[in-house]
């Protein structure tokens, strides 16, 4: 069948993506100046014997190519390995409790930003070259410029400080004692029946996702718009017109037709979707992939700077490896 | 002679164009009977898509029907609003394109859009279903093609689910836009069989447009010959190819090719006039051999020379009292 051989080989094309960008994180990192060692302890007075034992036990004496091998085995048998700040620490356990936080971030924005950019290019393209399809079209430019942190300070500060409405930062109020199933706190909340965790995740969701989405969704208002535009004027709407089907139907079918590129570049999206959830992660002190990110970056924790690439990167290609197939329900054309 | 199925009177379009107003069509009269294949020939750009689109009140923006009556079956189409006009398109009056690649929409099977015409017009679901199957195999075409996606078919067989959903409804006017230009000739005749087919079984009448004169005098029972924006001739074809009246008319026929003639085609000096800015008087007397002085102030009626033969030329409205 042609549908599973090409979700095969597309799987398989996931590997050397993943194994490339290992590569290459695992060069940047070595090239950089400084080692974990240093980023931890300083310059402070500390005999060379002594480093070097430290570094010895870290396995960063061993030559390169070891360690890139090294490191690579044991990530196959699903071990990302433990951290060199924080000794014995298990980095397996670190992701796993923080990639929930970060797919959920990252799930929220893209609804958020599909929303605004699909009701907005909707309504664009059906009044078009009027004043409101100029509004929305420069509303969705400027949000594109935004910068996440700016945006998200100025949410915290209009929502949570002035109005008092919201949270300003954080994933849930702490004192609501929310037993964890999945680690999606709002699908967890639902699960064990827990209301008041519910309305607390969700509303410490608000802001992140808005601030996350708001600023994704001004490439969707362009595309929806522009596809939009062009399907209406394309021949077989005149022909549904000459045929007396009614003018919704006609918009239904057309607005179909639109979505279809969408899908593609809400694919491609994911990477940029992620490394904006990194950015505001940090705005909004989520404890997700990106806070970890940061704070191992900046102790040059090589093993989980690599275990986040991998992750991601792995990510990426199952989002794409989907949103292939999605297209292909909404396009008859595409097959496999 | 019984009364006709099709009647258009004065039918004027134009088109506002941020550099000005285009005189796409101006004052075109027609009529057509049970069963009539008329052919609206003419150069492109010479208004002959815009008068077909305007036949189902359906021109484009920034065109608009500036004045005339379009009746169809007895009933004004021009004067129909909001659903009752939606429902008048296809049921009454239908149309098929000229590029049957884009006029299908490419993510639905072409079942559905049939089927989607029929429950449009308040036909019940088991009707329609049957009906589908009916019009695809009325088209020549197998019943399985119903779940096939436009891409999936050739041209031919996609000008045919074209035409079926065209005529699912049985309407009493067809208007078909070069409906033969982008397939190759063997497909062209079998297309242009079929809707003489549908013409002969239903009593359709048919508005064929089209720059292909030779197609026209093969098929037509009626022609109209558009120059500019108006209708310069109009009459049985017999009449309109074997004697042709109007100077433009006679250049036309001259200009095609003929394989049987010896003599070589002769093109017909000048252009055609930007329509923003058409000629006075008659808007062929620029190119006419035989302009006289009249010709470049005053307009020419359509005058009925001899039976049902219209023309409107000074070279014939002669003695008679015309405004």
């Amino acid at each position: 069948m042609g549908l599973l051989r090409y979700i095969a080989v597309r799987a398989m094309l996931i590997v050397p993506t993943v194994l490339i960008l290992y590569t290459l994180v695992f060069i940047v990192l070595r090239i950089l100046p400084g080692d974990p060692v240093l980023a931890v302890l300083g310059t402070k007075n500390i005999p060379p014997e002594q480093l070097e034992q430290i570094r010895h036990n870290l396995g960063l004496d061993k030559p390169y190519i070891v360690q890139y091998f090294e490191y690579l085995w044991n990530v196959l048998h699903g071990d990302f390995g433990t951290s060199m700040v924080i000794s014995g620490r298990s980095i397996t356990a670190d992701l796993l409790e923080r990639l929930p936080a970060t797919v959920e971030l990252a799930i929220a924005g893209l609804i958020v930003s599909l929303a605004i950019g699909i009701t907005t290019g909707f309504i664009a393209a059906t009044k078009r070259d009027t004043k409101l399809d100029l509004g929305l079209r420069v509303f969705g430019s400027v949000t594109y410029t935004l910068f996440i942190p700016w945006l998200g300070l100025m949410f915290q500060l209009i929502f949570a400080v002035w109005l008092r409405w919201l949270p300003a930062s954080g994933r849930i109020d702490p004192d609501v004692g929310l037993e964890t199933v999945t680690g999606f706190y709002i699908l967890d909340s639902i699960i064990t029946g827990n209301m008041e965790a519910f309305r607390s995740a969700l509303s410490h969701m608000i802001l992140p996702a808005l601030t996350l989405g708001l600023v994704l969704s001004g490439p969707y208002t362009r595309l929806v718009r522009t596809n939009l535009v062009k399907a209406l004027e394309s021949n077989y709407v005149l022909a549904y017109h000459a045929r007396g089907v009614r003018g919704s139907r006609i918009l239904l079918h057309a607005f179909r037709n639109a979505l279809i590129p969408v899908v593609t570049y809400a694919g491609l999206q994911f990477a940029l979707l992620l490394g904006g959830a990194v950015l505001t992660e940090t705005t909004f002190d989520w404890p997700g992939i990106g806070t970890y990110l940061v704070e191992k970056v900046s102790y040059r924790d090589y093993p989980a700077i690599q275990a986040v690439v991998i992750v991601f990167a792995f990510f990426v290609g199952v989002i794409s490896l989907i949103v292939d197939l999605i297209y292909a329900l909404l396009d008859p054309r595409i097959r496999y | 002679m019984s009364k006709p199925i099709l009647i258009v009177e004065d039918l004027t379009v134009y088109y506002y164009t941020l550099k000005g107003i285009v005189r796409a069509v101006e004052e075109a009269s027609l009529k057509a009977y049970s069963s009539d294949l008329v052919a609206l020939v003419g150069e492109s750009g010479s208004g002959k898509s815009t008068l077909g689109y305007a036949l189902l009140n359906l021109v484009p923006p920034p065109g608009r029907i500036v004045k005339g009556r379009v009746i169809v079956n007895g009933v004004d189409v021009l004067s129909l609003r909001g659903d009752e006009l939606r429902k008048a398109r296809g049921s009454l009056i239908s149309m098929v394109f000229q590029d049957p690649f884009t006029t299908l929409d490419p993510v639905r099977r072409v079942g559905d859009q049939i089927l989607e015409v029929l429950l449009e017009h308040g036909v019940p679901l088991e009707e329609a279903r049957e009906r589908v199957v009916e019009v695809i195999r009325a088209v020549g075409l197998p019943e399985r093609m119903a779940r096939a996606y436009p891409h999936q078919l050739s041209g031919g067989q996609r000008q045919r689910i074209s035409i079926a959903a065209a005529i699912a409804l049985k309407p009493r006017v067809l208007v078909a836009d070069e409906p033969t230009t982008a397939l190759d000739v063997i497909v062209q005749k079998q297309i242009m069989d079929l809707l003489d087919d549908v013409r002969k079984t239903t009593g359709m009448a048919i508005i064929l447009i089209t720059h292909d004169i030779a197609l026209a005098a093969e098929r037509a029972t009626k022609i109209a010959v558009m120059y500019a924006g108006k209708i310069v001739e109009y009459g049985p074809k017999d009449k309109v190819i074997g004697d042709p009246l109007h100077p433009y008319t006679k250049a036309l026929l001259k200009s095609v090719p003929d394989i049987e003639s010896r003599e070589w085609p002769r093109p017909i000096p000048g252009t055609p006039p930007d329509l923003r800015k058409p000629p006075s008087g008659c808007r062929f007397h620029p190119r006419c051999p035989l302009a006289m002085d009249i010709c470049k102030r005053k307009s020419p009626n359509i005058v009925e020379v001899e039976p049902h033969h219209y023309v409107s030329c000074w070279l014939y409205e002669g003695g008679e009292a015309s405004g």
